[in-house]
């Protein structure tokens, strides 16, 4: 089985990327849906204004922007390391979004929701101690 | 039982999906340089790989699986349930990919999906 050992610099630049960028992702279109507000049912007209406005909001942009990103981020790791090491390191962002909406958006941030996150980090704590890549040949 | 289908579809193919990209990408190998140029030439190339394409498909029918999910239930049960594909994902790499799962990557993967469940619970 191959050693433990800490994982080059490069694959932690782009697993902090991919929490930073798919915590933003969510935070820009949670904030752009709130401004844009509840649809007001679901005729042509009320569906086609929505989509305008959800295209003219910045932070409907940035969003979108932010996701682009982290999909060409994901395929660039994924060229070196494994799925199974990356993917409970996205999962990262689950913990990373309460926080940020408790303390941005002022969003209230339960028992529940702390015992989960400090599940995340240490799960994910765990996978960091694993090698990143446990398939290469050289 | 159509919550039962549209569920296992969403773990399946979302993990199916990734599981695709993934080996699309294992498939051009490691990228060596990082300048914009060779990033961009190099993702260019990922898209002209079929396993890329077969991965986008199962994403956009697990996508497709999410939305039908969310009509028919509460947000609350839809996610955490959805947060087993991490478990699903594991095993997808364990066999499709030939990764070596530790029993602590094991133990990390279990506790990511229980945790993300747990959030989401709220």
């Amino acid at each position: 089985m191959t050693p433990a050992k800490t994982p080059p610099a490069k694959t932690l630049v782009l697993m902090v990327l991919l929490v930073i960028l798919s915590s933003a992702g969510n935070l820009f279109f949670s904030v752009g849906m709130k401004h844009i507000g509840p649809l007001q049912g679901w005729s042509m007209d009320v569906l086609q204004s929505a989509f305008a406005a959800v295209f003219a909001s910045t932070w409907i942009w940035l969003g979108i922007i932010s996701m682009l990103l982290f999909l060409a981020a994901f395929m660039l790791i994924l060229s070196w390391a494994d799925f199974s090491y990356v993917l409970p390191a996205t999962a990262f962002m689950y913990a990373v979004i309460p926080l940020l909406a408790h303390f941005v958006l002022g969003e209230k941030v339960t028992g529940r929701h702390w015992i989960g996150i400090v599940l995340i980090s240490v799960g994910v704590m765990f996978v960091g101690q694993t090698p990143s890549n446990t398939t290469k040949k050289d | 039982m159509r919550t039962a289908v549209a569920l296992a579809i969403l773990v399946l193919t979302g993990s199916g999906g990734d599981i695709s990209v993934a080996y699309a990408m294992k498939r051009l190998g490691e990228i060596r340089s990082f300048s914009p140029a060779v990033i961009l030439r190099f993702l260019g190339r990922a898209f002209r790989e079929a396993w890329m394409w077969i991965g986008i498909l199962q994403l956009a029918l697990a996508f497709g699986a999410l939305l039908a999910l969310l009509s028919w239930n509460a947000v609350s049960f839809v996610i955490p349930a959805a947060a087993l594909s991490y478990v699903t994902g594991a095993f997808g790499g364990k066999y499709f990919l030939g990764e070596q799962l530790t029993p602590l990557r094991w133990a990390g993967v279990c506790l990511v999906s229980a945790g993300v469940a747990l959030v989401c619970l709220g």
